[in-house]
Parts: structure tokens; sequence; C-alpha cells
């Protein structure tokens, strides 16, 4: 026996990162991500029902471009866990697990979460008749 | 837990080259992980230049002529040389796989050779695999009946038997395992992959009678529901098994016992 403490072989420094991988990290990030803008929210409603005044800074707050940046971060995260959920449903019920299957979908998801973020934004600055 | 670095002692230095021989026209590098439990050394990556005009197709090949002809103190499981033994699992070009099935042509350029990710290291290329073994133990892989042994085999319909493929062909490599980041964080107390669908395996089979047993013991936060279905284990299996499918079963039964 050796009297050496053996080392840990390499992981995450070494391990090729995969399409579901990372899909799997980022639906964690984003659920995270979730619960604080969820605070967001609870914070611009509280403001919405304390009077004008205080109404009128968290407008001003989430009206900025930081504001709206972290809006915009904060709905892709939200389209992005609605999605991804749903092929996590699939996965519960046993369906999608072939490899062919799990990257369609995972790209899918990829591709609508981002497009439906787009559409949403220009579907508000409509709205608003700021195009 | 969740350590995203490697320890102090466990990480990974530059090595020595060895140069492939004068004339050699067809170079390929292979950058192998190297430690040596005789020296207190951290480990380290060493080049070798294999001369690929006179080496075999396969990444097992390249470093069997390593050890041959170049470097014999390389250190490394091997057996079957036909993917069925599972002894030559490592970490190959950044996903694990059996060295004796990958192909060097697979890969351009360089070829790293590690280690099965986050496992204690014994040497060189071989890691201890005594925890994933203990908890094969621990699930209890074999039939297990009440019902008296009958005079001859316990027979089976063809459609029964058909639910045994996809799981008996698991040679239990543990590269599905040991690519598993819920079981690099959790590797103490979450089975893994492999042992999850040998586990399946059992319960799946129409001679056993202990589903009941098996999914007591499975039934645990960390035993079973650590599989957050990453589908690495899917992805690396070097059989074209489906691990994250057969936990997803398992998961099935555990509701389905329920109601």
């Amino acid at each position: 026996m050796s009297s050496h403490q053996r080392p840990l072989s390499p992981h995450l420094q070494v391990y090729r990162w995969q399409l579901t991988m990372a899909m799997s990290i980022v639906h964690r990030i984003t659920g995270v991500a979730l619960a604080v803008g969820t605070l967001l929210l609870v914070w611009w409603l509280l403001a919405a029902a304390s009077g004008p005044e205080s109404y009128e800074t968290a407008r001003a707050c989430l009206g900025s471009w930081l504001g709206r940046l972290l809006l915009f971060g904060w709905s892709y995260a939200l389209f992005y866990h609605l999605f991804n959920g749903i092929r996590h449903l699939g996965w519960d019920l046993g369906l999608g697990f072939e490899i062919k299957t799990a990257y369609a979908t995972g790209w899918t998801v990829v591709a609508v979460s981002i497009l439906v973020t787009v559409a949403t934004w220009i579907a508000a600055y409509a709205a608003m008749g700021a195009l | 837990m969740v350590e995203f670095t490697l320890p102090r002692n466990s990480k990974v230095q530059t090595g020595e080259t060895h140069k492939a021989p004068a004339g050699a026209k067809n170079i390929k590098k292979f950058k192998v992980y190297r430690w040596d439990p005789d020296k207190g050394d951290n480990p380290r990556l060493d080049t070798y230049e294999v001369d690929m005009d006179h080496c075999g197709p396969m990444v097992l090949d390249a470093l069997i002529k390593i050890k041959n002809e170049m470097d014999s103190t390389l250190t490394f499981r091997r057996s079957c040389r036909e993917g069925v033994c599972g002894s030559c699992a490592m970490n190959i070009d950044g996903t694990n796989t059996l060295a004796c099935t990958k192909y060097c042509a697979d890969m351009k350029g360089d070829v790293k050779i590690y280690p099965l990710p986050h496992m204690p290291v014994i040497k060189d290329l071989v890691p201890d695999l005594d925890a994933p073994y203990a908890q094969y133990r621990s699930i209890e892989p074999w039939l297990k009946s009440d019902s008296p042994a009958p005079e001859r085999e316990r027979p089976q319909s063809v459609e029964e038997r058909a639910k045994l493929d996809g799981l008996w062909e698991c040679i239990l490599c543990f590269c599905c395992s040991t690519s598993c980041p819920s079981y690099w964080w959790n590797g103490d107390r979450y089975l893994g992959p492999a042992v999850l669908l040998q586990a399946y395996r059992w319960l799946a089979d129409s001679r056993d009678e202990a589903a009941g047993e098996r999914l007591d013991a499975l039934e645990d936060p960390f035993r079973l529901y650590r599989c957050h279905t990453i589908m690495n284990c899917t992805k690396t299996c070097p059989k074209s098994l489906n691990p994250a499918k057969a936990i997803a079963e398992i998961k099935k039964l555990m509701v389905e016992r329920r109601t």
C-alpha cells in the first residue's frame, strides 16, 4: 500500500460540455433567477399598493435600462424554465430518453424560449406604442 | 458535496514529452494522465508522440504501443480488447468510453486521456472502483424468489424476456456513473446510473419476486432521487444503453405503487 494520499481524478476540468448537461444546469439557474425575480415582482406590487409616489420610484427603477435588462433576463428565465419544464414532464412519463430525441427537444427548447422572449418584448413595446 | 475545483494534491501538472522515433511520418500526440503512488508528486500530463503508421486503430492499441515501446511504467486496465469486459473505461477526448472501441482517427489533433472522472486514483489511468462495486452489492443483484424452486428452469415468455433487453448488456464499466455531475457531488450517497440500471434490471425481471423490498431500499432522497435527468450517462454509454431511461422507469414504479 502506498503511503501517499490518492488524488481525485479531474472531472469538470476535463469533461466535454454536453448540450444536455448545460441545459440541466441552466434549468437550475433559471429556477433560482425566477425565485429572486419573484421578490422583484412582490416589491413592484407592494409599491403599487403603497401609493403613487412609491409606485413612481418602482416604475423608474424597472424602467431604467438596467431594470429592463433584468426584466428581459427574468422573462427569458421564465420561458426557458417553462419549456424545459415541459421537457422534464415528458421524461417523468418515461418519454424522450433517446439521445436523438433529447437533443431535438433540447434545441427546440433553446430556440423556442429565445423566440418567445423576443416576441413578448416586441409585443410589449408595440402595446406601449413605442415601436 | 459540490466542489468545482480539484484538491491541492490532485491538480494536474505538465509532464514529460516522449518523442516519436526518428523517421516517423504520421505522428499523433497522446496526452496521458500520470500519477505515481510511490512518489509524493502531483499528477501530471505526459505527452507521447505515437507513430500511427505502426499502430493499431484503437486508443487501446496506442496505449499498449506506448507501454511496450516507449514507457513501460504507464499503467492502465485492459483485458478483452473488444468492448465486453469494461476494464479499459477511461475519459478520452472529454467523454468516458472504452479505449478498445474508440478509434484514434475519431479525434482530430491531440488525444487527451484521463482516468474516469471524480474517482480516487490508484495509479495513472486506474481508478479505485471499490465504492461503486459496494453500491452494486447493496442492490442485491441476484434473483430473489419466495416460491419454491421449480424442478427445471423458471420459464419466461418472450415478452417478459424482452423487458431485459437494454439492461443485461451492461458491462459495469462505470463510464456512465463517473460522467454524472450528480454522482460527482453526491457519489457517497447517490447510487449512480450504472447501479440504478442494474437495480432496474432486477425490478424488470418477471422471475424476481422482491420488487417491493427492492423499491423500499431505493426510496430515498439520495440513493435514487439525486438523478436530475442530466443525461450524461446515456450520452456516454459505450454500449449505447439508456441508464437515464432505466432510472425514470424506477421513478415511475415508485409512483405507481402508491396509487
